[in-house]
């Protein structure tokens, strides 16, 4: 089974500029392997700003998370402890601190993997033959034959005319 | 594009491509490794062996086996652990604040520290736990509805330390983590047999794409940004534990930036103890250049001498506060039966410490190289000197003691050391011990634009 066509490109100008001719000439699904971040995908292939938001959410469970379980606790078990007051408020800063930060980390790092659906098993672009190369030196485009407008000749001349080395995608 | 080269361009020096790049850069994980590394498994396996026999001391016949004593409660265990997390701090530092403030120069850097910081966590985190007594009850400190209807008590900072501690090897764990994973990607297309498959494991099926590329770049900035609070927040803490009691000598307001200090000191000493001879056994001087090596000892000495001011500004402090135990407790540092190891500890961070001024002395290796030791030994020596002398004089004469410690305590440190080196060594054999896909980054900032 053909999934599409694996474009090479030796420089994230390169790519970018396929990308904009690809999203121009109408293509929508396709997707970019590079080996490093490349600064400006994110007009072409649409950007993510939910992250610091999701940040923030988290950050504010982790204090809410971190302030209760203090005075709960410091209800459920009150202790007078040199005197101080039983919700000695300026006591509980640094354990709302570290909870809010934990809470914010792993939820992130979760959140990160969720959006990116990994850990993923499987994935077409893998199948190509020279896939190691996109994440050493080159910059791919996976153009999938489930686009409405592939065709296999007539994408690959685009491909090529835009500079890349093009190769077919198939399972086994 | 522009006809000017980078200014940082030196960062990476000699002829490159990425391909030459990355080959060079996995050495340590493809080739057989060289012989020093043999040696270093080796030594560090066995007192890896020694330590778990001396923890087994510790279960077995209990604390006794140790020196501590009253008032002497907290020896060279409290010691240890002070500073192995000091130790640690240089790589959450590297890696977080250097990304936040876009310096170059950590890309070469941050894998192996952050590494480093991995390891001394849990070096540091077993101290605490064998010094518990009765380590086999240690999930009493957190809190979940017992039987005894009992909490830990969150107004104590020995509470706020268990948090920290945690956070801090768990925010440690992920930085590292999601550094690695599209360098493990790389490793899984490399590699064959039962490697390909751990690295098909770990990287969880990370593809290289583009739109995951920029996600991955919100977080990673985001996790530094967190990071750095965390870095700062838990040797503050550790100062807590101390400053919150009232025992001569631990009882100053300036605890929390001195400990932050000493750590950022002790860390950046270590990172150096480590680099020069990974540099030199790699071949890696194309990528870890002398100006890296001139920034850390910048560093070193900036924290450095935040250290050597608060020693001075203790002595101050003791005198001017006219608190007879506080300054009876200055005296017993530098005259009792411990001021050699007060004298030596000032002679380290304070005098040899300005050697640092001078690139003569930065740009030496070899110099470059002892100092880093002898600062660890100082800090070591000023954590000697804050836990065990102030412990052994306190208010009343009646208390004074000393401490002796045993072939148990020093074991346990030996052991922590080789845990330490052994885990590292295993560790650049695994994974690369310089970040891959940032420094090929780099490389491409540096030698296209």
């Amino acid at each position: 089974m053909l999934y599409g066509l694996m474009a090479y490109f030796d420089s994230p100008e390169r790519l970018l500029e396929a990308l904009r001719a690809l999203r121009g000439a109408g293509y929508r699904h396709l997707e970019a392997f590079t080996p490093n971040p490349v600064e400006g995908i994110e007009e072409v292939l649409g950007g993510d700003g939910r992250i610091p938001w999701v940040a923030f959410a988290l950050g504010v469970v982790g204090a809410g998370l971190g302030l209760f379980l203090q005075i709960y606790t410091s209800l459920d078990y009150p202790l007078n402890a040199g005197g101080k007051p039983l919700l000695g408020w300026p006591a509980f800063i640094p354990v709302t601190f570290e909870l809010t930060i934990l809470t914010i980390a792993v939820g992130i790092f979760l959140y990160l993997l969720y959006v990116n659906g990994l850990p993923l098993a499987d994935h077409p672009a893998v199948r190509a033959r020279s896939y190691v190369r996109v994440l050493l030196d080159e910059y791919g485009v996976l153009v999938y034959a489930s686009d409405p407008r592939f065709d296999l000749e007539g994408t690959k001349a685009l491909l090529e005319t835009l500079g890349a080395e093009v190769e077919e995608v198939r399972r086994a | 594009m522009a006809d000017r080269p980078h200014p940082d361009r030196d960062l990476i020096q000699g002829e490159w491509t990425e391909k030459t790049l990355v080959e060079k850069l996995l050495e340590p994980v493809e080739k057989p490794p060289p012989r020093p590394w043999r040696v270093i498994v080796a030594v560090g396996f066995a007192l890896t062996l020694a330590w778990l026999y001396a923890i087994f001391v510790t279960f077995v016949q209990g604390l006794g086996t140790w020196g501590i004593n009253q008032p002497v409660a907290w020896g060279l265990d409290i010691v240890h652990f002070v500073w192995w997390i000091g130790i640690g701090h240089a790589g959450t530092l590297i890696s977080a604040i250097l990304v936040l403030m876009r310096q170059n120069w950590r890309d070469s850097l941050n894998r192996l520290t952050e590494a480093m910081t991995f390891f001394a966590i849990l070096c540091a985190a077993t101290y605490p736990l064998i010094h518990m007594g009765r380590p086999q009850n240690f999930y009493w400190v957190f809190p979940y509805p017992s039987s005894l209807a009992m909490w830990p008590q969150y107004k104590s900072p020995l509470s706020w330390d268990v948090l920290a501690i945690m956070t801090y090897i768990t925010i440690s764990i992920l930085f590292l983590y999601l550094g690695l994973i599209p360098d493990l990607a790389l490793l899984r297309e490399r590699s064959q047999g039962w490697r390909r498959k751990l690295y098909g494991w770990l990287s969880l099926g990370w593809t290289g794409s583009a739109v995951h590329w920029q996600r991955y770049r919100a977080v990673y900035v985001l996790l530094a940004g967190l990071a750095t609070p965390v870095v700062i927040s838990v040797h503050s803490v550790v100062s807590l534990d101390f400053a919150y009691a009232l025992v001569p000598g631990w009882h100053v307001t300036i605890f929390p930036p001195f400990f932050a200090a000493g750590a950022i000191y002790s860390g950046f000493a270590m990172a150096l103890t480590l680099i020069i001879p990974l540099r030199r056994w790699y071949r890696l001087e194309g990528v870890i250049t002398e100006r890296h090596l001139d920034w850390m000892a910048k560093v070193t000495l900036a924290a450095g001498l935040g250290v050597a001011y608060i020693y001075l500004l203790e002595i101050f402090i003791a005198w001017y506060s006219a608190e007879p135990a506080e300054w009876a407790q200055q005296v017993w540092r530098m005259t009792g039966p411990y001021a050699p190891y007060y004298w030596a500890m000032m002679l380290i961070n304070v005098v040899l410490l300005q050697t640092l001024w001078f690139p003569r002395f930065r740009k030496n290796l070899t110099w470059l190289f002892i100092f880093s030791i002898l600062a660890n030994v100082g800090m070591w020596l000023e954590r000697f000197v804050i836990v065990v002398i102030s412990l052994s004089h306190d208010f009343l004469p009646g208390n004074f003691r000393l401490y002796f410690p045993t072939w148990v305590d020093w074991t346990l440190f030996l052991g922590t050391l080789g845990f330490f080196l052994f885990g590292l060594a295993l560790f650049i054999r695994l994974f690369p011990p310089i970040a891959v896909a940032e420094m090929v980054h780099l490389f491409h900032k540096l030698r296209k634009h």
